[in-house]
């Protein structure tokens, strides 16, 4: 059998961009994974494949591309479903992304759901996604906008939503499941359990967790759950939303048009049968044939293999940051509640200029407020410097940002 | 090109480090604020102005080694000027200074956070100062448009 640390080395050959220099000849090292992740050849060959052999529309023509089309498409959500442990095909829904996917929740559900006076319920470390639709929401509604916040060592603090469930006005509780900022790994259980106690129904935002460690939909509880394809090796502009069936079923559709209907008449029409009323329009076939390509080939790895590569990768990225003096690492340093994502400042040099000195040497790093606001005002920061990890960093990626640092302490007399 | 690292020079950092002009002025006569939404960087410009001079001009916030340099620049240029000749202060009056001419399209905007601020200050004083309005949306405009 391979040793983990070979399979992982093997990894970088399926990525072409791995291998391209950038600014002065410099080897590329992609730091930015939090954000998107690069794509293998299996991934890249799926797709042109499908628009070199098969490129057709689906669910209607007869013809033998339309049929392998729609297969195609069709297989792709069975391997996504399989990937996340949903039972059942009819709960998981193409969308752009996990952006779409929480609007989504937010009109089709939340509006006939909310009322005047009603809480809706998110976090201190929420991506913008998670926050501004249910702020569009909560405004046109009369209702209210809660945070259940964040302590120190950058966990959230329940007593905050024991406090808000305690009013028996909560109608809907939302959370990622991974900060993108600090990569605190959300205690989802314990948050469910005080919910369904309470008769609230959940949201998790699984953008960060789903491609980075096991998820199990069917145990996990929640009632709404989305993910992007672009940050789990697949093709930007593809994601899910799952949504429970019983909840699904008391959902209006999201958008009107092609694919989504039974029947229309010129007054009234009636939807399609789950998932498709909530597909409607030509959907973007292509890349999710992709993502399934991505589904195959984190299967092969092992998502409990990636979670321990990320694991050991981290914890040495905490270990040597630890080291350079003047460098501040924010979240917890403790390895089983947080994944490969390192939000830091390096003494008083600004994030933004950190990225791009350390840039001439081919580093992608992230600089700014990752979406993330909220969080920045927490932290009572304006940015952070942000490194990221996927299956395809090593040490050595580690060891060239750690490097790249001197220069920047160099630069700025530190 | 990329711009860096050549682009942090001796006096970018200086300027960052110690930044001129830095603070408040209590009894300005116009103030401004605003920011880049993608990057944060957040400056607001305090001005003094009597006989259609900036007497004195301060600015706080936060933001990046060019963004505090370009803005340090910005207020040694104008303070002292006639408000005709603030107006026609153009980008490359504060690029040159610090030799960021090339400065990559990503970082434009920390370079030139504070001009804009400035020509919206401006506007905003003449704005309710002027009784001849003609001619002050240009203002709007450029600033608008910088980048």
């Amino acid at each position: 059998m391979q040793s983990t640390e070979s399979l992982f080395e093997n990894i970088r050959k399926d990525f072409p961009i791995l291998t391209r220099k950038v600014r002065d000849n410099k080897s590329l090292v992609y730091l930015d994974n939090a954000s998107t992740t690069q794509k293998p050849n299996q991934v890249i060959d799926a797709i042109t494949d499908y628009y070199r052999n098969h490129n057709a529309n689906i669910h209607r023509a007869v013809y033998a591309l339309a049929e392998e089309s729609t297969e195609a498409y069709e297989t792709a959500r069975d391997k996504i479903a399989n990937f996340v442990n949903v039972k059942n095909r009819q709960e998981l829904i193409f969308v752009r992304g996990t952006t779409e996917a929480i609007n989504l929740v937010a009109y089709a559900w939340g509006r006939p759901h909310i009322n005047e006076g009603d809480i809706i319920v998110t976090t201190e470390y929420e991506h913008h996604s998670n926050i501004v639709p249910w702020q569009l929401l909560t405004q046109e509604k009369r209702a209210k906008l809660e945070y259940i916040g964040m302590d120190d060592d950058g966990q959230l603090i329940l007593d905050d939503l024991d406090k808000y469930l305690a009013t028996g006005k909560v109608k809907l509780v939302t959370f990622s499941l991974m900060s993108n900022v600090l990569g605190t790994i959300t205690d989802a259980e314990k948050i469910i359990e005080k919910c369904k106690a309470a008769g609230v129904p959940t949201l998790i935002d699984g953008a960060q967790a789903v491609p980075h460690m096991k998820v199990d939909l069917d145990t996990l509880g929640c009632d709404f759950f989305a993910f992007s394809g672009h940050k789990m090796l697949a093709p930007t502009g593809i994601g899910v939303l799952w949504v429970r069936k019983s909840v699904l079923q008391t959902m209006s559709p999201f958008h009107g048009g092609g694919d989504m209907i039974r029947e229309v008449h010129k007054y009234e029409t009636t939807w399609n049968d789950l998932p498709y009323k909530f597909e409607a329009g030509t959907p973007n076939i292509a890349d999710v044939i992709g993502f399934g390509a991505a589904i195959d080939y984190l299967t092969k790895i092992g998502m409990d293999n990636v979670r321990q590569h990320e694991i050991e990768l981290t914890k040495y990225a905490i270990e040597e940051f630890s080291k350079v003096p003047g460098l501040k690492i924010y979240g917890t340093k403790d390895i089983t509640k947080r994944g490969g994502v390192i939000s830091f400042n390096f003494a008083d040099v600004h994030p933004h200029d950190v990225a791009q000195i350390i840039d001439e040497q081919g580093i992608a790093l992230r600089s700014g407020h990752h979406c993330a606001q909220v969080l920045m005002e927490r932290l009572d920061v304006a940015a952070t410097s942000r490194a990221s990890f996927y299956i395809y960093n090593t040490k050595k990626d580690v060891d060239a940002l750690i490097d790249s640092l001197n220069t920047v302490a160099k630069v700025f007399k530190l | 090109m990329s711009g860096g690292p050549d682009i942090y020079h001796e006096m970018i950092v200086d300027y960052s480090r110690n930044p001129i002009n830095y603070g408040e002025i209590e009894n300005h006569d116009v103030t401004f604020h605003d920011s880049n939404p993608l990057c944060g960087d957040s400056i607001d410009i305090d001005m003094k102005i009597d006989d259609n001079k900036v007497t004195d001009i301060k600015f706080h916030g936060k933001g990046c080694a060019i963004c505090m340099a370009c803005t340090s620049v910005l207020t040694e240029i104008t303070k002292g000027k006639s408000l005709d000749d603030v107006r026609k202060i153009e980008k490359n009056d504060v690029l040159s200074e610090l030799g960021l001419e090339h400065l990559q399209a990503v970082r434009i905007k920390c370079a030139l956070l504070s001009l804009k601020v400035l020509k919206s200050a401006l506007y905003t004083y003449l704005g309710s100062n002027l009784d001849d309005k003609t001619g002050i949306d240009t203002l709007k405009t450029d600033a608008e448009n910088l980048y």
